[in-house]
């Protein structure tokens, strides 16, 4: 039976009808016998020492069962870092901090009642005897003289010092260089706002000795791990976790957290359930906040505009404590990717990480490449002003050629595949680029500042080779475990390490499975988030799922058809290796008569009568692959505004997206991840940021009325296209497609932004995000300098 | 002092003791166990506890169940007649208008009011009175091709 | 998340919603959409603990004309505002301000009684109660007595109603011929409230404005009328040249407070900007 091919077929997804219809399983939709409602008490200061904790007239209060502090939680470890830097200063992070806390918002005590809102009244009685100290937030005042040291361990708050590249030939080539500019560049924080709040439901079942954490998780074997192993010292094949539905991550979700932790140890003291959720302010204080970079940037350029040099120095802010991939984000995921789609003969970047009175800072959907997409793009249009030139022109100039197994960076990665300018030029043909900027000079001559600003991006993802991270410092192997289990009736179940939170891996995964197999793809499951059932999986960060989660599927797919075909060739009497698998059958090459179908395998497979010697029953295989590289999607995006001259308001009139994620199983699916990247890539470029008042240590902007999230009316329809350059990594050639769209994107806006106020003579804008009052100023200024 | 509401939630009474001080969202997701309604922000923002009182869209969280003794209540839950899903719901899947699905619930009541308001928008029309309901993961771009494809099937086309 | 203990009451006259307030007085408040207070409560920044709904007292609601004055209880809803006929055709700037409140979700809930007894300095209808010349209308203890729109925004969440008294309605003159009016905002990205909002009033006649009633929200911590453009503008030409001139006193007497929005100069910019174009747009409307 022909079927059509589903790669590259945009599958409705098969996860929608629950979610359409409410019927999805988040976190906080659990309801279990017996279960009580924790609240946690958080420290309103950004540095205060703790004197005492009194929890007498709460623990009377209506309705509670319990009241925990730090102190009780006897023989409890830190929350880990895995990721080690040489030299990385790592203070400790306690699940209930007892001594001090060092953020607004850093948990002190848990609150346990019968009700949600019993606890909420009862952890207002909780009453904490602070030592206020002196705070510093702010990212460039936490390594200066005079700042408060936070941590014992760290002097000056510096966590690490860390360098890439070659710092002789950088400086000899500024040297030489015939014209050379200098930026400011910063990059500002943000916070996730998935939907979702983080949640968690943790339970101890005293008759067994097995807990079940349900908790919103992109990644639950290494919550598991991470919290058996390193923190509560239970052990970890006793606990089960379990995400369910989970709404949104984006990277905030990656990370063990205080809240699941302290619940998980809490449920066997009380022999009861606890279920946490999190409130939007609670979100904006302790989810993992993104970014937070401030950098000085140089660019040595010849005349003719080909790049000599680039020198970065950056300072990132870590926040108050590690939290568990922090170091790696603004290190090997951000001045790795430096280099960019250009050739560059010399690169040298500096990272100095601090520690401040925040929110641990942690990936972001981006997580560094972002950064370093910002800083180039931002840098390249400010060598094409100083130059006088064309920004098209002076990509163009400096792109890598086409290529299709290697290109060896000056930052250590080594790409996979690229055609950089392949992509461009697709771009300024769907923009019309020539009569944009006929458009631009018409309504510049009336008054109006319309701009266009480029975006030509790389990023590394599908992380990652094991043997290369754990050489940079990685304390976890970035494999992925994919089995397949074919039953009986021919139906398969497939256990994904990998996590879905909006990605669709229901449909694509299935999708891979049933092309494979060429069965329907209603006869394929696809399982996720629950380590009761899925072998150890890395989850899903970093666009990997499909690049490296599919391909250990992909992987144990192949072992399923090479037992097929022996299991086959021994019904057919004939020689296996005379054997392959074409639609849905396992057929003698040559003779397409002698053929069995799929289905009469597997059940053979399970009542093996007619049987070949030395083969197992059974039909089922694991797989673990590990990948050979990263991947590196690349493309290019452009954005058109309009300013207001009398608000500096900025309208987004075009946004266009040409991305290159090699391989593309659901084009809709892949579509939907850029729209949703460029959202928030926009959204960093004009509204979104996580504000901290330096001198009270206070998140200002901690609630959706100060933070501005997208909104529908804020954003066009976006006009997308694609190439395709397969990567030569993986069998299924896909690079990954989850985070290209807000690595792109933030840039393209800021360059728009820059341009439109070229005429006045405006070519940098030194901090994010634009608000008006930003844009404004800055063209104030300017007229005033004319 | 508890207070008894009652209230027709997608056709079926609800009776309950409450405290005064509970939440219509949580009563629709505690007391009468439908889960659908979602809580995602603390400000009245991002709209994903929309639902319908009284045959109006309102943000469930910021109204007090005792608000609504008497009502008339409709959730998601309530839109598909028969098993036969009910046109909005059918667009946001053909095209593709969710991905994580924590705020299609909302995004669905909402637009039901909208096209019950307006049967024929324009995209900017959508925009704007999208305005009560955030979504973190589509950018929007398939929430207005939905909403615009719902309005067209129906409207007959 | 979880609002503070209160009782719940739901008198069914106006009466009977007095005598609760003066039974509890400083523990009771009222509640009419609850889109103000119940997000406060949720954040347990206020935690009445008599909450008095106000959603049974029928008299509250509707919308009646009476002679050439559009009477709005104070109960209407801004949906019933933006939606009205009665609204759109005697005071179409009104359906335009209620229209830009909050989200549709909100509007369906919030009321024009609640918001103007709530007095947030960046809400959208302050400004254009004070340039259409609005009466609001009280019932206390002693009795009902009518608040002219000049004298009702005291201070920062402060009205001039008294502890024990209700808005009941709000009298709002239809517009005169020969007379336009907007109202133009410059909203907040995240919450949707006026960073600034002016609203105009103008008659013209023979190309000159012969009255000008402008007020200013959002950059202040109360609507103000701004009696600094509408003397400069009286008597001049409704043209472009005029109205940015007289435009340019907008900012004063507005005590304009910087926040995360914008610094104290910026806003004053903006009040300027958008009294100019609020001045325009009312031009522009008159028939």
């Amino acid at each position: 039976m022909a079927t059509a091919r589903l790669l590259g077929a945009s599958i409705k997804r098969r996860e929608d009808p629950r979610f359409i219809t409410g019927k999805g399983n988040y976190t906080d939709d659990l309801k279990l016998a017996g279960m009580t409602h924790a609240v946690f008490v958080r420290s309103p200061h950004a540095n205060a020492k703790i004197r005492k904790i009194d929890t007498a007239k709460a623990s009377k209060a209506p309705g509670v069962v319990a009241i925990f502090t730090g102190k009780d939680m006897v023989g409890v470890n830190s929350l880990p870092c895995g990721w080690l830097l040489p030299e990385l200063k790592i203070p400790p992070h306690m699940p209930l901090a007892s001594d001090a806390a060092h953020y607004v918002g850093d948990p002190v005590a848990i609150v346990i009642a019968e009700s949600q809102s019993a606890a909420s009244d009862a952890a207002e009685m909780v009453a904490v005897d602070w030592e206020v100290l002196p705070s510093v937030t702010s990212t460039e005042k936490a390594a200066a003289k005079g700042a408060p040291q936070i941590h014992q361990v760290a002097p000056s708050n510096e966590a690490f010092k860390w360098q890439i590249g070659d710092a002789a030939a950088t400086d000899a080539a500024f040297k030489a260089a015939p014209v050379t500019v200098k930026k400011r560049i910063v990059n500002q924080r943000l916070v996730a706002n998935a939907m979702e709040p983080r949640a968690c439901v943790a339970r101890y079942d005293d008759s067994t000795g097995d807990w079940t954490l349900w908790v919103t998780s992109q990644n639950p074997h290494v919550h598991r791990l991470l919290m058996t192993a390193f923190v509560l010292g239970i052990p970890e094949h006793k606990v089960r976790v379990i995400a369910p539905d989970v709404g949104g991550g984006f990277g905030s979700k990656i990370f063990l957290y205080n809240e699941e932790t302290v619940c998980t140890w809490a449920t066997k003291q009380i022999k009861r359930p606890i279920r946490w959720t999190s409130s939007r302010r609670e979100a904006f204080q302790t989810d993992a906040h993104g970014r937070d970079h401030v950098t000085d940037a140089e660019v040595a350029v010849a005349k003719d505009g080909k790049f000599l040099g680039l020198r970065v120095k950056t300072t990132a802010n870590l926040g108050a404590y590690l939290s568990t991939f922090a170091p790696a984000v603004p290190t090997y995921l951000y001045a790795t990717l430096l280099n960019g789609v250009y050739e560059w003969p010399a690169i040298h970047a500096e990272v100095t990480g601090v520690f401040t009175n925040t929110t641990p800072v942690d990936a972001y959907r981006g997580a560094g490449r972002p950064e370093a997409c910002y800083l180039l793009e931002r840098m390249v249009d400010a060598a094409a002003a100083a130059l006088k030139m064309d920004p098209a022109d002076i990509r163009k100039k400096n792109f890598i050629p086409k290529f299709d197994n290697g290109y060896q960076t000056k930052v250590a990665l080594s790409y996979d595949s690229g055609n950089y300018a392949g992509a461009f030029d697709k771009l300024l043909g769907m923009l019309d680029y020539k009569k944009f900027r006929a458009d631009q000079a018409a309504a510049r001559a009336k008054g109006r500042l319309m701009g266009i600003g480029f975006s030509t991006y790389i990023e590394a993802c599908s992380i990652a080779p094991s043997k290369v991270v754990g050489s940079l410092g990685a304390q976890a192997g970035l494999w992925e475990s994919g089995k397949v289990q074919v039953h009986p009736t021919g139906k398969v179940s497939v256990f994904t390490g990998s996590h879905s939170h909006g990605q669709g891996h229901e449909t694509t995964m299935a999708q891979i499975v049933a092309d494979s197999l060429g069965i329907p793809m209603d006869d394929v499951e696809i399982v996720h988030g629950d380590t009761g059932r899925v072998p150890f999986g890395m989850g899903t960060y970093g666009s990997r799922s499909a690049s490296v989660g599919g391909t250990a599927i992909v992987m144990s797919l192949d072992k399923i058809k090479e037992k097929g075909k022996k299991i086959a060739a021994h019904l057919l009497e004939a020689n296996p290796k005379d054997m392959e698998y074409v639609g849905g059958q396992f057929v003698v090459k040559g003779s397409p008569q002698k053929a069995i179908p799929f289905g009469q395998v597997a059940l053979t497979a399970y009542v093996p009568h007619n049987y070949p010697e030395g083969v197992e029953p059974g039909l089922e295989e694991t797989s673990f692959y590990d990948p050979a590289n990263f991947c590196f999607p690349f493309g290019a995006h452009a954005c058109v505004v309009e300013v207001d001259p009398d608000t500096g308001h900025v309208q987004i009139l075009r946004y266009l997206a040409v991305d290159d994620v090699g391989n593309v199983i659901n084009p809709m699916i892949v579509d939907g991840m850029v729209h949703g990247g460029i959202a928030q890539g926009v959204a960093q470029a004009l509204w979104e940021e996580a504000v901290y008042d330096n001198a009270s240590g206070q998140l200002v902007s901690g609630s959706l009325m100060d933070y501005t999230l997208p909104k529908a009316d804020m954003l066009p329809f976006y006009e997308t296209g694609r190439t395709e350059t397969p990567t030569p990594v993986n069998p299924l050639g896909v690079k990954g497609a989850g985070e290209t769209g807000t690595i792109a994107s933030t840039p393209a806006v800021v360059n728009a932004v820059v341009d439109a106020l070229s005429g006045l003579g405006v070519d940098h804008i030194d901090a994010m995000p634009l608000t008006p009052e930003r844009v404004w100023k800055t063209a104030q200024a300017a007229k005033s300098r004319k | 002092m508890k207070k008894t509401v009652s209230m027709t939630i997608n056709g079926s009474p609800q009776s309950h003791e409450v405290e005064p001080r509970l939440l219509l969202v949580h009563y629709i997701r505690e007391q009468a166990g439908l889960t659908g309604t979602h809580v995602g922000c603390d400000t009245s923002q991002c709209g994903a506890c929309t639902v319908h009182v009284n045959g109006v869209a309102v943000k469930s969280c910021t109204l007090l169940a005792v608000q609504c003794d008497g009502a008339q209540v409709l959730t998601i839950e309530g839109l598909a007649k028969d098993g036969k899903l009910h046109p909005i719901q059918d667009a946001f899947w053909e095209k593709h208008g969710l991905q994580c699905g924590f705020c299609t619930p909302g995004m669905i009541m909402s637009a039901h009011q909208m096209l019950q308001r307006n049967p024929r928008p324009t995209e900017a029309q959508i925009r704007h009175d999208l305005e009560g309901n955030l979504c973190r993961c589509t950018g929007y771009h398939n929430i207005v091709k939905a909403i615009q494809y719902a309005a067209e099937k129906m409207a007959g086309k | 998340m979880y609002p503070a203990q209160f009782e719940y009451h739901t008198p069914g006259t106006v009466k009977e919603a007095l005598d609760l307030l003066g039974r509890h007085k400083d523990d009771a408040k009222l509640l009419a959409g609850g889109h103000s207070l119940l997000p406060a409560m949720k954040l347990r920044l206020a935690q009445p603990k008599h909450l008095v709904d106000l959603r049974k007292v029928s008299s509250l609601s509707g919308i009646k004309e009476d002679g050439g004055t559009l009477v709005i209880g104070a109960m209407t809803t801004h949906y019933q505002v933006e939606s009205s006929q009665a609204v759109k055709s005697k005071c179409p700037m009104l359906a335009a301000v209620a229209a830009q409140i909050g989200d549709p979700m909100v509007r369906n809930m919030g009321t024009i009684g609640g918001s103007l007894a709530h007095a947030d300095p960046a809400a959208d209808y302050p400004a254009a109660i004070i340039a259409l010349g609005a009466e609001m209308v009280a019932e206390g203890p002693k009795g009902k007595r009518t608040i002219k729109a000049d004298d009702f925004f005291k201070g920062l969440l402060t009205t001039a109603l008294a502890e024990d008294e209700i808005l009941t309605e709000v009298r709002v003159p239809a517009i005169a011929g020969k007379t336009g009016a907007a109202y133009m905002k410059f909203p907040h990205p995240a919450s949707r409230f006026a960073v600034v909002g002016v609203a105009a009033v103008l008659s013209v006649e023979g190309g000159k404005v012969g009255k000008a009633s402008v007020a200013v929200t959002g950059a202040g911590t109360k609507a103000v009328r701004a009696k600094g453009v509408e003397a400069a503008i009286t008597g001049k030409a409704a043209d472009a040249a005029s109205i940015q001139a007289a435009a340019e006193k907008a900012a004063e007497g507005v005590d304009v407070q910087a926040d995360l929005q914008g610094s104290v100069e910026y806003k004053s910019h903006l009040v300027r900007v958008f009294a100019k174009r609020a001045m325009e747009a009312a031009a522009a409307a008159v028939k």
